[in-house]
């Protein structure tokens, strides 16, 4: 009860936390970005320990070793998928193929 | 099996679906991700989005995280009179959840910006009715509950089942947050 209880109050901070950095802009731009999406993954420990009880696993931790597993997957396919499509659409995007070339230092 | 742990083969097989629904998640996430600003057009992100209805929809939902563990916290002292309640109570928030998204989903649509309109309103509505639809899945898997407990009690068997709905609760609301945070405090802050 009291565990569930503190992981609510935690939640609702960290969730409150998060929108009015937003819509009080207390910071812009890359900094705010990064102050958002810190508060999301401490928020997903904060549920993952509160409200799963990963802390309670006896023996060989398999659900934490799969948890962990996943966790690079979905970093793999997130981050690998934005980087080929930013990198395709600037591709696309370069009116013509010398300024590639400039922008790359590719000399000839 | 004591119902209390969420480790141990009982909970492993189910522990992996989720899993494997996380990463079905990232996927779409990635789609987002890269098609955010391919608006072709139309409206962009911050024209649509209501922060103050989607912060009340997260709070509902995070109650309703919360009132699933009070449920399972009665399930494991073998009060079924109390679980029963607290059950009911999630059911009515998460209900409470997916009517305003669908009133949120029914806004947009009838101001036609349908997932037809552009590549960000596909990306937009593939994840997060992904995520509703889920939210539906287990809206009837309480109600499935709720009826096992009344008729049947709190035998393990049953007790071994709303473990795996309150881990499917859980996940849901994680990636709510996830959804919260990168697409609607994103989508307004950029």
């Amino acid at each position: 009860m009291k565990k569930y209880t503190l992981g609510f109050v935690l939640s609702i901070i960290l969730t409150l936390a998060a929108y009015f950095a937003v819509v009080d802009k207390f910071l812009s731009g890359f900094n705010l970005t990064l102050l958002i999406v810190a508060l999301a993954l401490v928020q997903l420990c904060v549920q993952l320990y509160f409200f799963l009880h990963l802390d309670a696993e006896e023996g060989p931790r398999w659900n934490l070793s799969a948890l962990l597993a996943t966790a690079g997957m979905i970093l793999i396919l997130v981050a690998g998928s934005i980087i080929i499509m930013n990198n395709l659409k600037y591709r696309h995007n370069v009116p013509d193929t010398k300024t590639i070339l400039e922008n790359e230092a590719i000399t000839k | 099996m004591h119902p209390e742990h969420n480790s141990g083969k009982y909970i492993f097989g189910f522990w992996v679906y989720l899993m494997t629904d996380l990463i079905m998640f990232a996927a779409l996430f990635a789609a987002f991700a890269a098609l955010r600003i391919s608006t072709f057009g139309g409206p962009t992100m911050k024209e649509i989005f209501d922060l103050p209805q989607i912060m009340i929809e997260t709070l509902i939902l995070l109650m309703s995280s919360f009132t699933c563990g009070l449920a399972m916290l009665a399930v494991f002292r073998g009060k079924k009179k109390l679980s029963f309640l607290w059950f009911g109570v999630t059911f009515i928030l998460g209900l409470a959840f997916l009517i305003l998204e669908l009133s949120e989903f029914r806004h947009l649509i009838n101001d036609g910006q349908s997932w037809t309109r552009s590549a960000f309103l596909s990306s937009y509505f593939a994840l997060v009715g992904t995520h509703g639809l889920h939210i539906a899945v287990g809206l009837l898997w309480i109600l499935v509950g709720l009826y096992q407990i009344k008729t049947r009690g709190l035998t393990p068997f049953i007790s071994s089942k709303l473990v795996r709905f309150s881990l499917f609760w859980h996940f849901l609301d994680i990636v709510w947050i996830f959804i919260f945070t990168f697409v609607y405090l994103m989508g307004v802050a950029t």
